[in-house]
């Protein structure tokens, strides 16, 4: 990967927990989270700024909910933004998005264990 | 939260804005910095205090469970100890069923459907791709993980580590030899 568009999402966005070395996650879906913003940012669907705005407001909002604000719930705030900027921007829309969950849902449900979960076109049903 | 992922994934890449591969390269990036990766240290310990690596087999949860700064290792963790007679691989096909806490994220390969079905025909010749030979009479057992099961390889202490540290025996850890795909590295090697 290139390394530098790591750094610059870091460095635009400061809130990202991260050691020495740069961004650290606590389980793979919020590396997958991030990985996410990151090409979509190199795709120009958002600029950093744009994206530390958004996940500011979804913070505050999440906050004024009574969000613990500890940390571990980072990434929450993260992939709820992901999920917003994609209907703001016309990449899809928000109908689309809950329609996919469900499908995945649906998937993960008769999936049996130890099989990889796949989405077929029935889960859409 | 996986689920979600997955669906603005599959979206996301549906609409041609990623490519799911460049993804998975981009998470392998950071495959050091997920979860608190502590089996090396669980490996060290049991190499260093025989009390706690007989706990370690008898229940791999609750002895994991007592090293206070090893969080959610999940239950029904089970350890399995190679020896000079049998080598232990463990094999699944999904990312949930793989001790990320401990070992940090599975390796693309390790998700991959050839893997796991040659693992289990021919793990001698899966050993041998991954640059690891065995004497002809150890025996190989392959884990499937199953249910809420996984698996941890308890690998065999390397020879010249007398002596050594618990801290400097995790050092040697590495993560494949804790899948049974690979060896402690060995003292003095480069790393």
């Amino acid at each position: 990967m290139d390394a530098s568009a790591a750094a610059r999402a870091t460095s635009a966005v400061s809130s990202i927990p991260r050691d020495d070395d740069g961004p650290v996650f606590r389980a793979p879906w919020e590396a997958q989270a991030f990985a996410m913003a990151l090409t979509l940012h190199d795709r120009g669907v958002f600029t950093w700024p744009e994206w530390a705005a958004a996940l500011a407001d979804q913070i505050k909002r999440a906050q004024a909910a009574g969000d613990p604000d500890t940390g571990e719930t980072y990434y929450l705030h993260w992939l709820a933004t992901l999920e917003h900027l994609v209907a703001a921007k016309g990449v899809t829309t928000a109908e689309t998005l809950s329609r996919y969950r469900n499908a995945w849902d649906h998937a993960a449900d008769r999936t049996p264990h130890g099989k990889p979960i796949e989405l077929t076109p029935a889960d859409f049903e | 939260m996986e689920l979600r992922v997955r669906a603005l994934e599959s979206i996301l890449s549906e609409k041609g804005y990623l490519d799911p591969a460049a993804l998975d390269a981009i998470v392998q990036a950071y495959e050091t910095k997920i979860g608190p990766h502590n089996g090396a240290r669980v490996v060290a310990k049991a190499w260093s205090d025989p009390a706690f690596r007989q706990a370690l087999l008898d229940d791999a949860s609750k002895a994991v469970g007592t090293l206070g700064h090893v969080s959610r290792v999940g239950d029904h963790l089970v350890a399995v100890e190679n020896t000079p007679d049998r080598h232990n691989m463990v094999v699944c096909t999904l990312c949930s069923c793989y001790p990320w806490e401990m070992l940090g994220l599975p390796p693309v390969w390790y998700k991959a459907a050839p893997y796991r079905s040659r693992a289990v025909k021919d793990p001698r010749g899966v050993l041998a791709d991954f640059g690891v030979s065995l004497p002809k009479e150890t025996e190989i057992r392959v884990w499937d993980s199953t249910a809420e099961t996984r698996f941890l390889v308890l690998p065999m202490r390397p020879a010249g580590t007398e002596g050594w540290s618990e801290e400097q025996l995790a050092e040697l850890v590495t993560r494949d030899s804790m899948i049974g795909t690979g060896f402690p590295k060995t003292p003095g090697a480069p790393s």
